[in-house]
């Protein structure tokens, strides 16, 4: 336990991917079977442990406690989990030794044997035997509230990490293949990586495989190549899914691989092949059923569900446009053509519930300039861009440069009035590289900057540091690590914020909720009464919503 | 004579109306006795001042040579008449020259701890239990949630840091007088020998350490010129913890920032303030010693001041020991 305890420990104050991965790989490489898979198991949410109640918890910090003094302490930590863990001591001073506390092995065997009745009594034995530190992790666990700022996918990466460098380094996607056939404590995954056994079988192909992604186009990407050996197709604004069925299994998963079978039973339940399909899920009427796909913001009100009410899937139906075929049935069909592969999914879908399933239709075009131009004003509000993808390409998981290409439609850009800064993290935390900015909006007070987003990215070293000396000489106001800048109507520092979406949102205080939003550029050449209005973001939100 | 007539709390800090002292004023007063050097106890401007020879010394370096009218020294177990009261200093363990103040009149003794620990610190001279019938207590750390580990645990999460994370600069953050030579005295018990840097700020009191036999091993200036930031890769660096939101912090590879404090017991205390890497090393009690050393002394009456007076308070109820908060203003905790 002492060992995934540090880790936790750790992992929550770092904040940067590379320090991250750094401390996962170390874990993995120095802590035994079956601890680290675990560790793994807790870290990529696969961890099936006998939950705690907080209000037993908090009875057997009771038992041996004044009430009033516990108050005191939990009022001041503010975390049951962190106050128990910390007060459970009482006076004592000695410290546990590290080698005599349980594995972290042992703590979810035994948890996972306990009847009814005896819970109460092993989690007291087991707070006694733990460090603070461990009994931590132990509550978190427990509790099932671990939330430190790692993915699925970085454990993944960190996996790779550990079996290499050299020849025994396995690539991540790799890993991700099997990951689904796999159950903790993960140890013939763990051999395979220290090259101390071949690779793990899988038993069924309806698990999640990687997905293969495309790079954007930048400048001179397509003049290079012949548009006659690639297909373009819409790319669509909704959440890029896998669906896989194979004897009976069948799953959607997210693109990184977290399972939302549960939150889509009207797709999952409409499933007649077998097989692994890519595509996009969205929210609304499929091609041949003649109603149009809904916006970003209406699949929204499905995602990020563990159940669904019928309400909801009468109001939001959810569909599948297809894009591509890995499996056919059981048979792996990865490395055939784009074309072949299309061909093949076409067949699929043709069988497929016409009001669940289509398939995403091709856009012809001769030349890059013609493609740019059916880019820029697309047929349908809800495509953002066209895709681009090589007639012969296999299906590569990971980002490779050069099958695959998406093409966006251009992105919407504001001006907006820095309103207020915060400290970065790591490199930047010596920088104020958080910035959260404002447009004009009419308030009963008159007209007033209101704070329409944030954004910490899309500028250079070089501007940072201008930035930077912007906040630290026009701060106005402090509230913890946040800075408010001086922003009036004809002084302040208006940033052209570009972003890729606009909605509405009940969450904001102005009504808007941007996507993506980075800064483009510096208006030194603005003045902050020449920023945008609110209006003209509504206006983009009725635009899209028409 | 009840203990209020020798000892009460007034705007300016405790005072004794017999002796016509203050202890640890935070305005300029006619007559100072002085705990311990950190800012919020020993301030500049009083006409005279009683207290260590340490305090004093390190008054003169924070202050200059006018930061006082008058200086007198104390050693420590030295009995003084104040106007007829006798006051002595006793070893605090809490930073070089820190003392507990003995105030006695007419058979009665209140003890002013002022900041004390009861670990084990090779910079300063161990707290030494006295005798009293009231025993006034600090309370920074006055929560059941506090138990300081070992230090050398928390070094030790460095030094495997330092192995993890070669590339990046250690920026630890300590407090200037006592934390931060304690800290690099730590980190040299622990078998780290390779240069220390140091912030500016830190310079005139490490050398007022080595000065008084307190060897920190090789100690560097960490103020070379800018743009060679190679220099400090896989460097330990020691300063304010101010200093790390500031320019002076760009200077480092990817810092990696660590504070020292007791304060990093509670992880969103670490969290808040942007530390990767916490070391809970204090140079306050824990709860356990503070409830220990009040058993040990048994005083009966306890005075507490500055931190979680209420809950420290609380627990001489459930312990049938008279205790009461004293409320006083203008302590910021400085050595934590």
């Amino acid at each position: 336990m002492k060992a995934f305890a540090t880790l936790l420990d750790r992992l929550v104050l770092t904040p940067s991917r590379n320090g991250k991965l750094t401390l996962l790989a170390d874990y993995f490489r120095d802590t035994p079977d079956p601890d680290r898979g675990y560790g793994l198991a807790a870290l990529a949410g696969g961890l099936d442990l006998k939950s705690v109640k907080p209000a037993m918890l908090r009875d057997l910090v009771l038992e041996r406690m004044d009430p009033v003094l516990f108050q005191y302490s939990y009022d001041y930590v503010g975390d049951l989990a962190e106050t128990i863990s910390l007060v459970w001591d009482g006076t004592r001073k000695d410290e546990i030794d590290d080698d005599h506390q349980p594995r972290l092995g042992e703590v979810v065997t035994r948890m996972n044997s306990l009847g009814r009745t005896e819970v109460r009594s092993a989690v007291r034995d087991l707070l006694d035997r733990l460090d603070t530190s461990s009994r931590f992790a132990f509550l978190k666990l427990v509790t099932g509230a671990l939330r430190i700022g790692v993915s699925a996918r970085l454990a993944k990466q960190a996996l790779s990490d550990m079996s290499g460098p050299g020849e025994n380094k396995r690539d991540v996607t790799e890993i991700e293949t099997l990951w689904h056939g796999l159950t903790p404590p993960y140890e013939p995954l763990f051999a395979w990586l220290e090259g101390r056994a071949e690779k793990p079988v899988l038993a069924t192909p309806a698990i999640f495989h990687s997905v293969m992604l495309a790079n954007p186009v930048e400048t001179g990407d397509l003049e290079k190549l012949d548009p006659a050996d690639y297909a373009a197709e819409w790319k669509w604004d909704g959440i890029r899914v896998q669906m896989s069925s194979y004897g009976g299994t069948k799953k959607l998963y997210s693109r990184s691989g977290d399972d939302i079978t549960g939150a889509f039973p009207d797709i999952v339940g409409s499933i007649n092949f077998e097989g692994v399909i890519d595509g996009e899920l969205l929210v609304g009427g499929t091609a041949r059923s003649n109603n149009p796909t809904r916006t970003f913001s209406d699949l929204q009100q499905r995602l990020n569900r563990k159940t669904v009410t019928a309400r909801m899937l009468d109001d939001y139906p959810a569909f599948v446009r297809a894009y591509d075929l890995l499996f056919e049935s059981d048979s792996d069909i990865r490395a055939e053509t784009f074309f072949e592969r299309r061909r093949r999914l076409g067949d699929v879908i043709e069988r497929a519930p016409h009001d669940r399933f289509d398939l995403s239709e091709l856009v012809p075009f001769a030349t890059w300039d013609e493609l740019d131009r059916i880019r820029i004003a697309p047929p349908d509000p809800v495509i953002e861009g066209v895709m681009i993808k090589r007639k012969d390409s296999p299906y590569q998981a990971g980002r490779l440069k050069g099958p695959w290409f998406k093409w966006k439609r251009d992105p919407y850009n504001i001006d907006a009035v820095m309103l207020y800064a915060q400290r970065g993290h790591g490199k930047r935390s010596s920088y104020y590289s958080d910035f959260t900015f404002g447009v004009w909006a009419e308030t009963p007070d008159g007209e007033e900057l209101v704070p329409v987003g944030k954004a910490y990215f899309g500028f250079t070293d070089a501007e940072l540091e201008v930035l930077d000396k912007f906040v630290r000489d026009n701060t106005i106001d402090r509230f913890g690590p946040v800075r408010a800048v001086r922003a009036e109507r004809d002084f302040g520092f208006v940033l052209e914020v570009a972003f890729e979406g606009i909605n509405r949102s009940t969450r904001h205080k102005s009504g808007v909720a941007m996507r993506f939003p980075r800064i483009a550029r510096l208006r030194y050449d603005k003045l902050p009464r020449d920023a945008d209005r609110l209006s003209t973001l509504t206006a983009m939100v009725e635009a899209r919503e028409a | 004579m009840k203990p209020e007539a020798l000892l009460h709390p007034t705007p300016a800090g405790l005072f004794c109306p017999i002796g016509r002292f203050h202890v640890d004023p935070v305005r300029p007063v006619e007559r100072a006795l002085i705990t311990h050097g950190h800012s919020d106890h020993a301030r500049a401007g009083h006409a005279k001042v009683l207290a260590t020879r340490q305090t004093l010394d390190i008054m003169r370096l924070r202050y200059g040579e006018d930061f006082c009218g008058q200086e007198q020294a104390a050693a420590f177990g030295e009995e003084i008449d104040v106007d007829g009261v006798r006051v002595s200093f006793h070893p605090a363990g809490h930073v070089l020259g820190s003392a507990q103040i003995a105030i006695e009149k007419d058979g009665l003794r209140i003890v002013v701890s002022g900041d004390y620990k009861r670990g084990v610190d090779p910079t300063c001279a161990p707290f030494v239990p006295v005798a009293c019938d009231v025993f006034i207590t600090e309370a920074t750390f006055g929560l059941p949630v506090f138990h300081h580990p070992d230090p050398k645990d928390e070094i030790d999460k460095l030094l495997t840091s330092l192995k993890q994370f070669p590339e990046r600069s250690h920026l630890i953050g300590a407090y200037a007088l006592g934390k931060a030579q304690r800290v690099i005295r730590l980190i040299r018990d622990c078998g780290y020998s390779k240069p220390i840097f140091i912030h500016g700020a830190l310079a005139k009191l490490c050398d007022y350490y080595v000065g008084q036999g307190i060897d920190l091993g090789d100690i560097r200036p960490a103020t070379i010129e800018k743009s060679s930031p190679d220099a400090f890769k896989g460097a330990v660096i020691v300063g304010p913890p101010s200093a790390f939101q500031d320019r002076w912090a760009r200077r480092f590879n990817e810092p990696l920032i660590a504070f020292a404090s007791g304060w990093m017991m509670v992880r969103q205390r670490a969290k808040q303030g942007g530390v990767e890497l916490p070391l809970v090393i204090s140079d306050h009690c824990d709860w356990p010693e503070l409830l220990s050393t009040i058993e040990e002394i048994g005083p009966s009456e306890v005075w507490v001041t500055h931190g979680r007076e209420e809950a420290l308070v609380r627990w001489c109820e459930l312990k049938n020991i008279p205790a009461r908060p004293l409320h006083l203003v203008g302590y910021e905790d400085e050595g934590d």
